[in-house]
């Protein structure tokens, strides 16, 4: 055999491992019961995989040969140990059994597979920091070095987390299987908010110039895609329209030398047009379901934006009723507050500036810079300049974030010298 | 696979009335864990001033009045239960009167062997 043909056969096995491991290893994991059997047997499948299909060729459907072959290199391996633990025989056999049909992993059960995998990687049994670990690594393929690089951590911390979660699936018995309908609503939950902390670990740090973090939008954006072509929920496509929307801006939001640039600033020609296309029918495509959340209306908010061609244009009053809604499926604070910054627009700086007041007064928002960043940006529109200037160094003083930090100091020194 | 639901909640908290409508519930829920065949054990327990803890240390025994530690919320009781899951098992610990207060804490049991059955 030539080597032109090995190397041929490395590079359809390489695409192969790209567009098929995570399928295999989804199915591996439930034919083996068990996630270190099933990543062995998955790379056991591909060191024969190069082997024998530099012989043979390429099989006709690579993912059934992958699991069939994965899944033979299980019970082997297991029969081969039984020399030594006699208890491992009667497993051999009761997996060689319980899993011989063929039809255990057609397409249909793969992909029902890898949902399991996402419920299972997302257990509210497991913190939220090993379900954003155990999905990055397990569903999407990262490596331990490329999450531990993502979230500012080392790669041991991440490894120890994965193999913690993997023993609790074990030992505690989180069971590999898709919610029963009643479980469904809050589970789903689980897994789109690990989907949006991606999302947003990557989006909210991108001014840091790093381009691993900005990857990790990527991965949520394709982890969104693959959830909602597994589980079409509106609230799936929901958040995959709000991450698409947000993340048309993308190139918008920081100016070329890394300063924050306001929705209103925005040169909207940079907004990706494509993204905002597929991310306003997603959106359409979820209120008609009738069954709203607080991802849909969160990117409701962000289409009507997407749509007005410069800030003047903007449709204020949806806007408001938008965050109406919003706030009765999620009364929190945030939303609050975002709804009075949108009344001021609508109705002028004092309308809300007596809302936020209010909100401080309550002080849910005292410590949250962006309430005071609000408040001061609206004294500032009705000339009340001291007032302004106390809330921006308010704001200055509880933001830790350095591109907000230099925004607000700029808008503190753009200020009239008097005080009044 | 045996789970062990361990109830924590305030155990000042409940009336005299309220303490006969939880044993009430509860006993009602071990009635139908048991229809379903996975009931093994339950009962509450006194209140932690009731508690004796011993301790044994270079083979002395050292007993001392109340538990090990002092919480907001105290061991009350626990349901031993069959269950083919995780997930099987929260939903039992979900109807656990003392879960709408206080906390319910699912532990898998480890099986080991030469114990005594029955």
């Amino acid at each position: 055999m030539s080597e032109d043909v090995t190397k041929q056969v490395r590079e359809v096995v390489d695409a192969v491992y790209r567009s098929e491991s995570r399928h295999v290893l989804a199915t591996l994991i439930r034919l083996l019961g068990d996630f270190n059997a099933a990543e062995e047997a998955l790379h056991d499948a591909f060191t024969v995989a190069v082997e024998q299909w530099s012989r043979d060729g390429v099989p006709a459907n690579p993912r059934a040969w992958l699991v069939s072959t994965g899944r033979f290199k299980a019970i082997d391996g297991m029969r081969r140990r039984a020399r030594f633990d006699a208890s491992l025989t009667e497993l051999a056999q009761q997996l060689e059994s319980s899993t011989s049909e063929a039809k255990e992993w057609d397409d249909e059960s793969v992909e029902d597979d890898r949902l399991r995998l996402i419920f299972t990687c997302c257990h509210p049994a497991l913190s939220p920091e090993v379900q954003v670990a155990m999905t990055l690594r397990e569903v999407c393929g990262l490596t331990t070095e490329e999450i531990a690089r993502a979230f500012l951590t080392t790669p041991p911390t991440v490894a120890q987390r994965i193999v913690r979660a993997k023993r609790k699936i074990r030992d505690a018995r989180i069971p590999y299987e898709v919610p029963s309908e009643k479980d469904l609503p809050d589970r789903l939950d689980a897994v789109l908010r690990v989907v949006y902390l991606v999302f947003n670990e990557g989006y909210s740090a991108s001014s840091g110039g790093s381009l691993t973090r900005h990857d990790l939008s990527a991965e949520a954006i394709r982890l969104g895609r693959l959830l909602i072509e597994l589980l079409p929920e509106p609230e799936a496509l929901g958040l995959l329209a709000l991450m698409l929307l947000h993340d048309s801006r993308r190139s918008a939001r920081t100016s070329p030398t890394g300063e924050l640039v306001l929705l209103e600033d925005q040169d909207r020609s940079l907004w990706n047009r494509d993204q905002i296309t597929k991310g306003v029918s997603l959106v359409e495509r979820s209120l008609s379901s009738r069954r709203v959340g607080p991802y849909t209306l969160q990117a409701a908010i962000a289409a009507v934006h997407a749509e007005a061609p410069i800030a003047a244009a903007t449709d204020w009053s949806q806007i408001v009723g938008l965050y109406e809604l919003l706030f009765q499926a999620d009364p929190s604070p945030v939303v609050e507050l975002n709804r009075a910054v949108a009344v001021a627009m609508r109705d002028g700086p004092l309308a809300g500036l007596t809302l936020i007041d209010a909100i401080l007064a309550r002080s849910d928002l005292e410590n949250y810079h962006l309430a005071h960043a609000a408040r001061a940006d609206l004294c500032r529109r009705l000339g009340r300049t001291a007032e302004a200037r106390a809330s921006y160094e308010r704001a200055l003083g509880l933001t830790k974030q350095e591109p907000e930090r230099r925004f607000l100091e700029r808008r503190l020194s753009a200020l009239p010298d008097k005080t009044c | 696979m045996k789970y062990m639901l361990l109830i924590y909640g305030d155990e000042q908290a409940l009336s005299e009335n309220e303490r006969q409508d939880c044993y009430a519930e509860s006993t009602q829920l071990a009635q139908q864990l048991h229809s379903n065949g996975q009931y093994l054990a339950a009962n509450p327990l006194q209140p932690t001033a009731m508690a004796t803890s011993v301790r044994v240390r270079d083979g002395k025994r050292l007993v001392t009045d109340g538990p090990f530690a002092e919480t907001r919320e105290q061991l009350g009781g626990y349901f031993l239960v069959d269950a083919k899951n995780l997930d099987e098992a929260i939903a039992i610990a979900a109807r656990i009167p003392t879960a709408r207060k206080g906390t319910v804490e699912v532990r898998p049991v480890v099986e080991i062997p030469g114990l005594p059955t029955g």
